[in-house]
């Protein structure tokens, strides 16, 4: 009940917000909104029984004839990836209040439209009713990114949004194509869809189909292309949950549908999308080296840690998958992060080209501590919430392969290039006319870098606490 | 068989309503018979009755595609007051030819006879030619209803030749009667009869628009009023395609291994050239066009099986599909009434103008696009349901393909509405075509959320 209970809560917000008029009462609602999921959601944690497969199971008949149920319930990974949702939302509604949106409540209902289909994403066990949410979260993120975004904004995101559609219809025929293999009478349901023991070639066609969507929306490289252009113009907001949120649902679809259903076929190709992902990995780091512009560069940051998280997957060693679940999280909100420095530093500076910044650490050191922090988390030093992941992660990798574990190692050292270049760059260095009257982070502001901060050094101090959720489930998975 | 008398009758009153110059009373008339048609028509729900020894046969198919053309003629005649404001001549021959094609419609769904089947398509089809050159004065409004014309007539001899080598081999008109000599002859079927299927089939192709038999399609759809081309591409188009199907699977479905290729090719190419071509149109009539060619593939991709879940999926997509096009034309006539182009620049900055039509338009086109959990959606999804069952991958592959290509030209329209700049001028929506958004648009979300509601009717 919980977890429909959570999608309903953002869900029916929107609602409300889109037919409303005040702005001001609108900005108040969505937030309201969001804290409310957030309450629901720590409610929820305490709930949580870690010794059962499912927790707040619901299962109620939606379409009787297609053998379709509204079932949901959440694993230990599908809550952290809810708490994540929940933690981060009114952080990003929080940041967004400093930019005006002109059609403030069809920009709110938006945002609470994609919260709701993103717990709907990680808390259906019906393969369709997966597939809808899938969808659903597509449609905000178009609208957000392609009515209140930057220059180009149409064709980038026409792009952006065939793209992942046409990948996505892909996973349809395939989870249509297992539901026809299912005994009579048909059922979506993904407890009897992940014991079908599919035979080799049919394993081929769904690991094939279910990766090409998945692959899109991570991305992997090199389904990448439209992923950088449609960081960079989103509204930041849009970025946020664009790379915050939505990579997850794609290596949730992993974990989900791809590990339990093609074991046979991830034997057998497994290996090519590791490979891939290392690619992809090493590929984003080095551009993220040669960009000149903020928002661009944690754009080719992200692609390449999301990379690393996919190619940890696709090894299915135990360690491997659980480093990329902690990383899930971690990326989550060191990537929101960076975007809303990204926006702090466009908002006073109309500008996120990195050779205009340099000695902002003068004239605002509380927002050079918060950049360190979050830089820090990024580059995965110890004690942050990025090592703990990509140490396991790497560690995973390498009793896979330890070649392949090599070259993804490189690309921490790459990290540290990028990021501490751009720190250096922007952070200190000379001083210019605007960097010397750049305002240091507002009330407003800390209330958003404080709870990142938190979240970055308990995560990074007691990753047991995201583990001891999301172990079970793992563990489940893996050894099927 | 009572909606038939009714919509008949109602077509001659409102003749004589007209010529008797009492015109206020005109549309209420009109609505009144097409209720009580509607009535009639659903209360034979779940009763299968035999008239005029098999002529026409009613039962549950019949029944629930009646009531959906005669529901789609009700929603079309809810803007015809708006629609038709600027014309000067009176038009209640239009109203009542309307309603003889609805007539004519409905009998090819019920027909249970070739002579019943010619005889309706007939009635639907002639009044069609003359609907399409409705608007005298203008030369594209002739040459559509000539172009039809001519297409028509030539189908219409096709599809005589047809059903005369048919009844050369089987001594029969029924279609009860030709199902079991299939049957019974089903290892010695003679080629004569072979060619009458497939003189039939190419005869639907013509009528329902499917590649490579459409290129009347986009000419005669622009050129005719927007009102009548809105009835042409749902009512008249989902009649064709009911009457086929209700054919093929009565007489022809023991030699399915025959046609069943053809009717592969004819969706693959609708789906294919359809969404191809609609992509580099600018004219949103003639888009909605070849979309709507793409949708008769999508469609007739429910024809490599006939059983009870094909049928539901058929009516399913062709309700959700007759919504949504009903609904484009709808907010098609509203904007172009003061911009007289009907390129997509016609939809420039709607959403500035009237947020309430910019977004029913925005959810008849995502259903049309197939996005989740609208009406679209869930119809695609049960003929892929239907084509993986039987294991058509390819063509579920090219009709994915398709639906892709479709976002580019339906996103057209909304990047127009959204994001582009038009005109000063407000777009004032009356309240009975408020009304009539505000039912398509409640009928799209809700059929799509509680498809079981439309799949079992049959």
């Amino acid at each position: 009940m919980l977890t429909f209970l959570m999608i309903l809560v953002p869900f029916a917000f929107s609602l409300i917000v889109f037919f409303m008029k005040d702005k001001d009462l609108i900005r108040k609602l969505a937030f309201g909104s969001s804290i409310i999921s957030l309450l629901i959601c720590i409610y929820g944690a305490f709930l949580f029984d870690k010794s059962l497969e499912y927790n707040f199971y619901m299962n109620w008949t939606w379409i009787r004839t297609l053998g379709v149920n509204l079932e949901f319930g959440l694993d230990g990974i599908g809550f952290l990836l809810v708490m994540l949702v929940s933690f981060l939302l009114p952080l990003i509604i929080l940041s967004s209040f400093s930019s005006n949106y002109s059609g403030t409540g069809n920009f709110y209902a938006l945002i609470l439209l994609m919260q709701s289909a993103l717990y709907g994403v990680f808390g259906s066990l019906d393969g369709l009713l997966f597939y809808i949410y899938w969808e659903l979260a597509l449609v905000p993120i178009y609208f957000i990114t392609s009515v209140w975004g930057g220059v180009n904004r149409i064709r980038i995101t026409l792009k952006f949004f065939i793209y992942t559609l046409s990948s996505s219809l892909f996973m349809l025929v395939a989870i249509i194509y297992v539901y026809t293999l299912t005994p009579d009478p048909h059922t979506f349901s993904l407890f009897v869809i992940c014991k079908l023991n599919l035979t080799e070639s049919q394993q081929f066609w769904v690991f094939w189909a279910f990766l090409l969507a998945l692959a899109v929306k991570i991305p992997i490289f090199p389904f990448h292309s439209w992923q950088p252009d449609t960081y960079t113009v989103s509204p930041t907001p849009g970025s946020m949950l664009l790379s915050g949120l939505m990579p997850k649902m794609g290596l949730f679809g992993v974990l989900r549908f791809i590990i339990p259903l093609c074991p046979l076929a991830i034997e057998q190709y497994g290996e090519y999308v590791v490979i891939f992902a290392v690619i992809g990995l090493i590929y984003g780091a080095l551009i993220a080296i040669r960009q000149k512009e903020i928002k661009r560069l944690i754009a080719f940051s992200s692609l390449s840690h999301v990379g690393l998280m996919a190619a940890a997957i696709f090894t299915i060693g135990e360690n491997a998958v659980s480093g990329s679940v902690i990383q899930m999280i971690s990326h989550g909100i060191n990537v929101v992060a960076m975007f809303f420095i990204a926006d702090i530093i466009f908002l006073r500076m109309k500008t996120t080209q990195i050779d205009k910044l340099g000695g902002i650490a003068k004239s605002a050191p509380k927002l050079a501590i918060f950049f360190m922090i979050v830089m820090l988390a990024n580059v995965a030093l110890p004690l942050t919430n990025g090592f703990v992941g990509e140490f396991l992660m790497l560690g995973g990798l390498f009793s896979y392969n330890k070649i392949i574990a090599a070259i993804a190692g490189l690309s921490i050292i790459f990290g540290a290039v990028y990021m501490f270049w751009l720190y250096q760059k922007a952070i200190f260095g000379q001083t210019n006319a605007q960097t010397a009257i750049f305002e240091d982070l507002t009330a407003r502001e800390m209330a958003i870098a404080i709870p990142i901060v938190i979240a970055i050094f308990v995560i990074g101090l007691y990753p047991t606490m995201v583990t001891g959720f999301s172990e079970n489930a793992v563990h489940h998975l893996i050894n099927l | 068989m009572n909606t038939i008398i009714t919509l008949s009758v109602l077509g001659m009153i409102t003749m004589i309503i007209g010529v008797s110059n009492k015109k206020d009373i005109l549309l209420p008339v009109v609505f009144m018979g097409l209720l009580v048609a509607l009535v009639f028509s659903s209360l034979e729900w779940g009763h299968s009755n035999h008239y005029f020894n098999n002529m026409l046969v009613v039962d549950n198919f019949s029944t629930v595609f009646s009531t959906l053309m005669i529901f789609g003629t009700f929603l079309i005649f809810l803007i015809a007051r708006h629609y038709f404001r600027s014309f000067e001549k009176p038009m209640e021959d239009v109203y009542s030819v309307l309603l003889f094609s609805l007539v004519g419609a409905i009998t090819i769904t019920m027909m249970g006879n070739l002579t019943m089947f010619f005889v309706g398509l007939e009635i639907m089809s002639v009044s069609l030619y003359i609907l399409a050159g409705s608007k005298k004065t203008s030369p594209s409004s002739n040459e559509a209803a000539m172009k039809y014309f001519l297409m028509g007539a030539f189908s219409t001899g096709i599809l005589l030749f047809g059903i005369t080598l048919i009844y050369g081999t089987t001594g029969t008109f029924d279609l009860f009667e030709i199902g079991k000599w299939t049957i019974e002859n089903k290892d010695s079927v003679p080629l004569v009869f072979k060619a009458g299927i497939i003189l039939i089939l190419v005869a639907m192709a013509f009528k329902v628009g499917a590649v490579p038999f459409h290129f009347w399609v986009p000419d005669v759809y622009h050129g005719s009023p927007t009102l009548v081309t809105a009835y042409m591409a749902t009512v008249a188009k989902i009649a064709g395609l009911a009457a086929f199907y209700r054919l093929f699977s009565m007489c022809f479905s023991n030699l399915q291994d025959f046609w069943g290729p053809i009717v592969w090719v004819l969706s693959f190419g609708s789906i294919l050239l359809g969404n191809l071509a609609a992509l580099h149109q600018s004219h949103v009539k003639r888009m909605l066009a070849y979309s709507s060619i793409a949708h008769t593939g999508y469609i007739l991709m429910g024809f490599i099986n006939f059983n009870n879940f094909t049928t539901g999926a058929l009516f399913y997509y062709s309700a959700a599909y007759l919504l949504s096009t009903i609904g484009a034309f709808v907010v098609l006539m509203l904007v172009r009434e003061d911009i007289k182009t009907g390129t997509v620049d016609a939809f420039n900055g709607l959403m500035k103008k009237n947020k309430f039509l910019s977004i029913a338009m925005i959810i008849f086109l995502l259903s049309l696009t197939g996005i989740p959990p609208l009406a679209g959606f869930m119809a695609k999804f049960n003929i892929f349901t239907t084509a993986l069952e039987n294991r058509f991958i390819w063509l579920t592959i090219t009709a994915i393909l398709g639906s892709a290509i479709s976002v580019a030209y339906y996103f057209k329209i909304i990047i127009a509405m959204l994001l582009k700049v038009g005109s000063e001028t407000k777009v004032i929506l009356s309240a009975r075509t408020k009304v009539l958004l505000v039912i398509l648009v409640l009928m799209i979300i809700a059929i799509g959320v509680f498809p079981d509601l439309f799949l079992q009717l049959i």
